[in-house]
């Protein structure tokens, strides 16, 4: 088979087979990439998950763009990008088009006022595994607080806060290594 | 220029969201209160239909954002700006993987930023969840404080967290799946 549809193919495989993101996302990937086409070894790819935590953008989108470029340069890793992305958009155009056209209805409503409150819930959930993950000491705590309290009272573009985040998280680093 | 102004949006979404899964959520917020493309409740169910179709919830609620913007080429639109960023940097570290692995200055930066990127979600998100949890549209009237509390949906609230919290390998949408029943149920 051409190489890069077979790249397309693949991915797309794993991307409709990947409900509820990148994390669900690597069993997935150890198989259909390392056991069954032999494209990276495992540490590889396990290097290239890690990173693509790491940078910015979608992690899923990230491992795939790295495996398509080591198999098969830049075009290989806009194939493997592109089949990673196509089942997405051919899927939510299609429920957003549906819920569109149900949207009066009033058992679609009183539905989705109970499915806010769930994902009120499972986001509320997602954000204290990252905030037990990445606040490890008095500095990361401010870092949290600050960042949240500039984008939910002051309306701060979260562009800047990522920015000076970064920028803070690499002044403390160099203090550090200078005081020790 | 709908079409220009989508693609400088989720350019600028894919090239700083940091954090996978939900990091772009306080990019799509900050859209919502930018353009009348969809507002900030939208959100939550853009979120609800991403965490129950395959493939990545970010790019699904990229597409999903789009598509409300503009229909079927503001999805793929949006969706093309958010991923062209990443494609462009990843091919850049791969002629460097281990250097930029191993790079003091990569650890540092993410030092700072795993825990913003837990406060900028839950600050973007914290005028959506009062909006689903309060009567905020009774904030303005002299009612007690009490009337604030939209009571049926707190509880609600509480026992799914209390839920997924117990049973943490159980997936999202099974919970997405219980709060339809609930709402159709009880109409919060």
């Amino acid at each position: 088979m051409n190489p890069y549809l077979d790249l397309f193919l693949t991915f797309a495989r794993i991307g409709v087979c990947t409900f509820g993101g990148g994390y669900a996302m690597l069993p997935l990937l150890q198989r259909e990439i390392v056991e069954n086409r032999g494209w990276t070894t495992e540490d590889e790819l396990m290097d290239y998950y890690a990173i693509g935590q790491c940078t910015p953008g979608v992690i899923a989108v990230n491992t795939s763009t790295f495996v398509g470029y080591k198999t098969h340069g830049v075009p290989g890793a806009v194939c493997a990008t592109a089949g990673m992305v196509a089942p997405s958009l051919i899927i939510i155009v299609i429920i957003a088009a549906c819920i569109q056209q149900f949207a009066h209805l009033a058992v679609v409503q009183h539905a989705f006022s109970g499915i806010r409150i769930a994902v009120c819930a499972l986001v509320l959930q997602s954000v204290l595994k990252m905030a037990r993950k990445g606040v490890v000491d008095l500095p990361t705590t401010l870092i949290l607080l600050i960042t949240f309290a500039a984008v939910a009272f002051f309306e701060v573009s979260p562009v800047v806060m990522v920015l000076l985040a970064g920028a803070a998280g690499i002044a403390i680093g160099f203090f550090r290594r200078r005081r020790t | 220029m709908i079409y220009l102004q989508l693609i400088w949006e989720f350019f600028k979404t894919g090239l700083f969201s940091v954090g996978g899964g939900l990091a772009t959520l306080p990019f799509l917020k900050a859209i919502s209160l930018k353009y009348p493309w969809f507002t900030p409740n939208d959100l939550l169910d853009m979120i609800a239909v991403s965490e129950s179709t395959p493939g990545p919830i970010g790019i699904n609620t990229a597409t999903y954002a789009g598509f409300h913007a503009a229909g079927l080429g503001g999805s793929v639109i949006a969706t093309c700006s958010l991923v062209f960023p990443s494609v462009v940097i990843i091919i850049l570290i791969s002629r460097a993987l281990t250097r930029f692995r191993d790079s003091a200055l990569v650890r540092d930066a993410f030092y700072g930023l795993r825990p913003a990127s837990a406060g900028l979600i839950f600050g973007a998100m914290l005028e959506v969840f009062a909006a689903s949890l309060f009567h905020t549209e009774l904030w303005k009237g002299v009612g007690s404080l009490l009337a604030l509390l939209n009571f049926p949906a707190i509880a609600f609230f509480l026992a799914l967290s209390l839920c997924i919290w117990k049973f943490p390998r159980l997936h999202p949408i099974l919970f997405i799946f219980a709060g339809a029943i609930g709402g159709i149920l009880f109409q919060f």
